[in-house]
């Protein structure tokens, strides 16, 4: 097995968090993560001989050396001066994926938003914890949905009661400090959208500093019946930054899920966006934008699972491929034998700047069911040239000209952000590497 | 304003301009005729600046500069405006936001301030006006899903507003109703008010030439003007065909 000494160093260290726990340690939420760990140890760190990983190799990521649990030595003032243009709503913020409490502002009143610690949703919320926590998570065949698991210690459990609708977005900053050292960080996440409830949640990564960083994500999102939930993953890290994040969905009957993932800037990225439709007459988007460029890698995997007849899925990913950054889409549909009359779309659309870069796409639909509505489509182009023209035959530069064409090509995704922050913060981004 | 000489092109390898002449000075109207296929589009775009098109020998002044030395969006500065025979869907850009980025780029360029929201709309308005086109239509994303005659129409808008010292018509005739025909033919001839404005306009049709009534008529055939006259050349043209012509061309140069 390759990077042994990596996969003991975890083991070693949760060992010694099992040490600590002492009396506790056979609580349900313990023995789920012992149950992870071992689950890692006998998988270990994929590589590309493992399917899902073919064209994602991981192996200069993880040669390098991460340090763990940094106390950041940023305070409150140097978090908050990482900027977010008009920004208000219950904003939660995370160093090194360690919750700071002290530095979020909630605005919403706690009968309708709780945000616990794992600790305290343990002593307030113990069966609801139970009957979600890394309930849906595939830690049997994803090392690090395992490793997230087993090492599942600082993040929260975002609660929203039944039948509440909050006007205030949550958007979770998630900063790297990375300013000294290389960081690891894991961080793992619960939102829990009770029965008819309403809220949109943002997540924002962001490395502050030019060292590198290894973020193991995993964000669990429970959609009950009649729920409604927006939810926006933002990457916007540095250059040196490896991420492998799921965000894990489970929907009940007539919810309504709407993901959107943008990938500005980072390293390595893989995302897995991982969609159950348990229920009836649930409506499920998904949409992504990936822009890459120099030496970058995006990996978006999504996982779109119709179990229940009667549903409606339809995904778009866009992806612009500069340099020589490399790009892979792979989309899964699963349309089971009970889920007659599914409508389930997908489609993933690139445009390919550079000679030099790739993007490989793979579109997999499975259907056992009989009366079901499935499309896909893959679509990998370069630039119109006859427009590049066109453009400049009316005086527009040909950078620009370019620039206006892939801001265009990503509009019919950044259109659809319905988080004014998020939606102005990313136009900005966007607008800025393009014009690189 | 303008002065080819023995201007030769290619496009692929294959010559398509073999040695154009043709001098356009200011406030002058130029209609070029010809069969499908001899080089019509080919001058234009090469006038306009696309890439794809290889000079292979000649020269193009305008106004006392080496035009093929200049990018196309420097020849649009320079007051050069090629209505396309095929205008070009853009998705995802609206024709105002379009022509806001074109109209300021040009004014940089030349050293300009950029206009003001309240006048740029000001002017669009009033230029919307004068070739009759549908205000709603140019919140749309730029010539997507346009009906062929809503295209040209919108190719005389944008010059229009862009005011050009030299206008390439291509074709924009083509598609046409009568009463858009009419339309931007008026649009044309109001910028012929300025008298230091001219006109290449390529056409199949005498018709639009009692509309735009040109000072000179060229027929260019297989990449050569070969035959120049006045307006009573398109209404022989009209009469007779290419014919006579292709045989005096051809006739000259024995297979
Ligand atoms: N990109 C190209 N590649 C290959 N051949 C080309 C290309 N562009 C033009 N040609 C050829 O050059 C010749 C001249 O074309 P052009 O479009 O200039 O003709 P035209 O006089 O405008 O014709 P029409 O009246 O049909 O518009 C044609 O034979 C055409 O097929
Ligand atoms: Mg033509």
């Amino acid at each position: 097995m390759e990077n042994q000494v990596l996969i003991d160093k975890f083991s070693a260290e949760f060992a010694a968090i099992q040490q600590s726990l002492n009396g506790k340690s056979e609580s349900p939420f313990n023995n789920v993560r012992k149950a992870a760990m071992a689950q890692f140890e006998r998988l270990g760190f994929p590589t590309p001989r493992h399917e899902e990983w073919k064209y994602s190799n991981l192996k200069k990521s993880l040669a390098s050396d991460y340090n763990y649990h940094v106390e950041s030595k940023l305070n409150e003032n140097d978090v908050k001066s990482v900027p977010l243009p008009n920004l208000h709503g219950n904003v939660l913020y995370f160093v090194n994926g360690i919750y700071k409490a002290e530095y979020s502002e909630i605005v919403t009143p706690t009968d309708k938003l709780k945000i616990m610690t794992f600790k305290e949703a343990q002593a307030e919320i113990p069966e609801i914890l139970e009957a979600h926590f890394s309930k849906h998570v595939d830690s049997e065949n994803e090392a690090f949905s395992a490793l997230n698991t087993a090492l599942a210690n600082d993040g929260v459990v975002v609660y929203i009661a039944d039948n509440q609708t909050l006007e205030e977005p949550i958007i979770m900053r998630m900063l790297g400090d990375v300013t000294t050292e290389n960081v690891g960080a894991i961080v793992r996440n619960l939102i829990i959208v009770g029965q008819n409830a309403e809220v949109k949640v943002a997540e924002a990564y962001r490395t502050m500093g030019e060292k590198a960083s290894f973020t193991n994500a995993v964000t669990e999102i429970h959609v009950g019946k009649d729920a409604r939930v927006d939810y926006y993953k933002v990457q916007n890290e540095n250059d040196f930054s490896t991420h492998v994040g799921t965000t894990q969905v489970y929907q009940e009957d007539r919810s309504y899920f709407y993901a959107a993932t943008f990938t500005i800037n980072g390293g390595f990225v893989r995302n897995n966006l991982n969609i159950i439709l348990d229920g009836e007459h649930i409506e499920t988007f998904m949409y992504g934008l990936y822009i890459p460029n120099e030496n970058q890698h995006v990996d978006n995997h999504s996982v779109v699972d119709h179990r229940k007849p009667n549903s409606v899925s339809n995904e778009l990913y866009k992806g612009i491929l500069m340099d020589k950054s490399t790009g892979v889409f792979n989309g899964k549909i699963f349309v089971r034998e009970d889920a007659q009359k599914t409508n389930a779309y997908q489609n993933c659309r690139n445009v390919i700047v550079s000679k030099d870069a790739t993007m490989n796409t793979k579109p997999q639909l499975e259907i056992w069911a009989d009366d079901v509505k499935c499309s896909h489509g893959t679509t990998t182009g370069q630039l119109n040239d006859e427009a590049i023209f066109y453009m400049q035959s009316r005086g527009i530069p040909k950078d620009e000209a370019i620039r206006l064409q892939l801001l265009a090509f990503a509009e019919d995704v950044v259109s659809k952000i319905k988080i004014d922050t998020i939606h102005e913060y990313l136009e900005g981004l966007i607008i800025e590497k393009l014009g690189e | 304003m303008l002065k080819i000489s023995d201007l030769k092109a290619s496009v692929d390898g294959k010559q398509i301009l073999n040695g154009i002449n043709l001098e356009v000075k200011p406030g002058e109207v130029h209609a070029i005729m010809g069969p499908n296929g001899s080089g019509k589009s080919t001058l234009a775009s090469v006038l306009a600046g696309r890439e794809e098109y290889e000079i292979e020998g000649g020269s193009v002044v305008y106004q006392n500069q080496d035009l093929l030395e200049l990018s196309p969006e420097d020849r649009a500065a320079a007051g050069i405006f090629l209505a396309f025979q095929y205008p070009v869907e853009i998705p995802g850009v609206t024709t105002i936001n379009f022509l806001k980025t074109a109209v300021n780029q040009i004014r940089k360029k030349n050293g300009q301030e950029p206009m003001d929201a309240a006048s740029f709309l000001r002017m669009m308005r009033e230029k919307s006006k004068l070739v009759k086109i549908d205000p709603e239509l140019l919140k749309r994303s730029l010539n997507e899903g346009f009906s062929g005659g809503e295209k040209k129409r919108n190719e005389i808008f944008q010059m229009a507003m862009l005011e050009p010292t030299l206008g390439i018509l291509d074709e924009t005739d083509s598609g046409l109703d009568i009463d858009a025909l009419r339309i931007v033919s008026d649009g044309v001839n109001e910028l012929r008010k300025d008298k230091t404005r001219s006109f290449i306009v390529v056409t199949h049709y005498q018709r639009l030439l009692d509309y735009i009534v040109p000072d000179f008529v060229h027929v260019l055939y297989k990449g050569r003007i070969v035959k120049s006259g006045t307006k009573e050349l398109a209404k022989e043209l009209e009469e007779k065909g290419y014919d006579w012509i292709k045989e005096e061309v051809d006739g000259q140069v024995p297979a």
